[in-house]
């Protein structure tokens, strides 16, 4: 009683961990303080890690009797008004999925970590693999918009889900980090900055009496001030079609409308202040080559033999892939002669680059169920474009 | 039912193994050891249905199978609803007058994450629509498959990699669910304890469980070394404290009707005999912690809560 312990939610320093004992890091020091668990290979190290961590920073690790129980519980923690995250892999996210519809109709932040494996179905479970990318944005029924974030090494584990909290607390929406086996499996360096070096960004409040609050009443950046639960603001939430109060609208088309739009719309309108891509060569560039997660590794290494064999090729690593940088990829398209997308699915996001490129010709580089492309794979595809 | 099945172990030693030889379960794995009992109880063409598990990953490692019988891996949460589905088209096939055998078996295996957790809804489902089919829960106690992640089966005071034992917490904070007196709530026509160490008994319950017309469950004691943290030589020890101290008394309830086994009998009988639970928790490492000061109380709570479930069997069972 009295004594205040030394804080333990930002372990600052150089620490060799994991990618997944780096996530529960980044999320410890981005403030997450409920984590709902349930295990599964390759992401029960992330509940491991937290079921110890969240008893130091006075959170609460709470092991659920399913993925279903372990989404559900994180929605009622981020109502309660707590940061809150899961951590799943393929068939734990596929069974999450109608209540990412839940958290979505709901506007609860929240954050859903997916270290992907071999699927489907059971699949390959201690094998990487890029097969959820498009079950991220799709998975649940209905039309909405997600956020989605790849890292590519353990220090982004870290970084990009303290970015997962902040982009869920500003726009309301469940934000997932979508790692690969490798990258929640690999050991590397981390640098934990200074608590005050890394921003957090915590949901906005209403400024109106709880006489004049209504819940689901966008600002101008069409997302709603968040009350939460004991906070004085009594209000209904519920999955079913409301209007700003909050009231179920079942039967009103003009109500269906509006929210859906909505809720596609804080997303689709902010894409340029959300999406970050890092871009390597492309200035000159014949040739791109356009990765996300492990594979942008290879593909960064690919780009530089590339280079010293004299084919002017760059890389567009995506950091966000939902929303999807539309708009980034065709103006890339218009300067090169091709793009080639190594993914490790049979052809997912290159959909959406295709989109994107209109005529410029893309091809995808498929690869399942083992090691990671190698980069040498990726110069082959090089030179066979630019021949 | 027709006259009570008996056996000797002449026969069980005889009848070719239906769970085989080399399978990559650990050494001193329970769960091996009970699927292998339990596999010498069929009683003519039988299916098995399993869900994600330990028993799953290690019976069916590519290109081997452990199985000779046939086998289909479900997912974690649906193998009771799987078993349904098997159970239901094999009454269609019987009733068209397709199926070639007078009667097949449905088993469905499931660990404790797999029956206390995520697959109770099916379970439960299963049991109320009354599939014939036997379900075996093989109860190691936490989610071993994974690394030993604490489950509804993980009992009080033991250390898992989520419910580690430490300054903050004593290892799991709750009790054990009861998940076999659950089923029995559900009013099905069978439902028995048993532990790999009284393979007789275990043997002849599945063969009741098999027998009866409708759900049956069985829910069977299987230590995990590895898990546990004891010496793989340890496994039947273990297993037998574990009823000689009532933390895991065998009984069976054949429509709701309590009976005690003769194991568990002997010490309802001769109280004397009725050992403490420390005996049993100080030679498992997963307790280890609750031997140092600061949670000695706990050791208590599992004697009390062990003495209160025991209690409450024996009125169940009559015995007074």
């Amino acid at each position: 009683m009295g004594m205040k312990k030394k804080s333990r939610s930002v372990l600052s320093g150089v620490h060799f961990l994991s990618g997944d004992l780096a996530c529960a890091e980044g999320a410890i020091a981005a403030g997450c303080r409920f984590f709902g668990g349930y295990p599964i290979t390759p992401a029960t190290e992330i509940a491991e890690r937290m079921a110890r961590r969240m008893p130091e920073v006075e959170g609460i690790y709470v092991q659920m009797e399913d993925e279903i129980g372990a989404i559900a519980a994180v929605i009622g923690a981020s109502y309660a008004g707590k940061k809150a995250m899961t951590a799943t892999s393929g068939p734990g996210f596929s069974l999450m999925q109608e209540n990412i519809g839940l958290a979505v109709m709901t506007e609860a932040p929240l954050v859903i970590v997916d270290i992907m494996r071999g699927g489907p179905s059971t699949g390959q479970p201690t094998m990487p693999g890029q097969q959820d990318v498009m079950q991220a944005k799709w998975g649940s029924h209905g039309d909405y918009e997600i956020i989605a974030l790849t890292p590519s090494s353990v220090q982004e584990m870290f970084d990009l889900t303290i970015e997962c909290f902040n982009l869920s607390e500003i726009y309301r929406v469940p934000v997932m980090l979508l790692a690969d086996e490798i990258i929640g499996h690999m050991w590397e360096r981390v640098e934990i900055p200074p608590a005050k070096e890394i921003a957090t960004i915590n949901r906005k409040k209403p400024d109106v009496s709880p006489n004049e609050y209504l819940p689901f009443k966008p600002d101008q950046n069409l997302v709603p001030p968040m009350a939460c639960f004991g906070e004085g603001y009594h209000f209904h939430a519920t999955g079913l079609t409301h209007d700003e109060t909050g009231t179920p609208k079942t039967v009103s088309i003009e109500e269906q409308s509006k929210l859906v739009k909505r809720l596609c719309e804080k997303i689709r309108k902010n894409v340029d202040k959300i999406v970050k891509v890092e871009e390597v060569m492309l200035e000159d560039a014949d040739v791109a080559v356009l990765a996300y997660g492990i594979t942008s590794r290879a593909a960064l290494s690919a780009v530089r033999k590339a280079r010293s064999i004299g084919i002017k090729a760059g890389l567009l690593r995506l950091i966000t892939i939902w929303p999807f940088p539309e708009k980034l990829v065709a103006n890339i398209a218009q300067q090169v002669q091709a793009i080639i997308v190594p993914e490790m699915n049979c052809g997912q996001l290159v959909r959406e680059v295709e989109r994107a490129a209109k005529t410029t010709a893309v091809s995808l580089l498929s690869k399942l169920g083992e090691d990671p492309h190698r980069p040498i794979e990726i110069v082959k595809a090089l030179r066979k474009v630019t021949k | 039912m027709t006259a009570p099945w008996k056996f000797t172990a002449r026969e069980i030693v005889e009848k070719p193994d239906l769970f085989t030889s080399g399978h990559r379960a650990c050494a001193g794995c329970g769960p091996a050891i009970a699927l292998r009992q339990i596999m010498k109880a069929t009683r003519g063409p039988t299916i098995v249905t399993n869900a994600t598990g330990c028993m799953e990953v290690v019976s069916t490692i590519y290109p081997y199978t452990a199985w000779k019988v046939p086998w289909i891996h479900t997912a974690f949460e649906n193998v009771a609803a799987n078993a349904s589905g098997i159970e239901a088209a094999l009454k269609v096939l019987k009733r068209k007058g397709k199926l070639e055998h007078k009667n097949v078996d449905v088993i469905a295996f499931a660990g404790d994450g797999g029956t206390f957790d995520i697959g109770l809804q099916a379970l439960s489902g299963a049991a109320e629509r009354g599939h014939d089919f036997l379900y075996v829960l093989y109860d190691n106690e936490a989610y071993m498959n994974t690394g030993i992640q604490r489950s509804g089966g993980t009992p009080h005071g033991a250390s898992t990699t989520t419910s580690p034992g430490g300054k903050v917490i004593p290892g799991k904070p709750q009790f054990k669910k009861p998940i076999a007196n659950i089923m029995v709530a559900h009013e099905i026509p069978y439902v028995a304890t048993a532990s790999i160490s009284f393979w007789q008994d275990l043997i002849i319950k599945t063969r009741r469980g098999l027998e009866v017309k409708g759900p049956a469950f069985l829910h069977v004691f299987a230590p995990c070394p590895r898990g546990w943290r004891y010496h793989t030589s340890k496994t039947i020890e273990i297993s037998r404290l574990a009823v000689e101290t009532c933390v895991f008394p065998l009984w069976e309830a054949k429509y709701g009707e309590y009976s005690l086994s003769p194991q568990s009998k002997v010490v309802a009988l001769k109280p004397e005999r009725k050992k403490p639970v420390k005996e049993y928790l100080e030679v498992q490492r997963r307790f280890g912690h609750l031997f140092k000061p600061g949670f000695r109380n706990v050791i208590d709570e599992i004697q009390n809560i062990t003495d209160k479930r025991w209690n409450q069997l024996l009125k169940k069972c009559n015995i007074t």
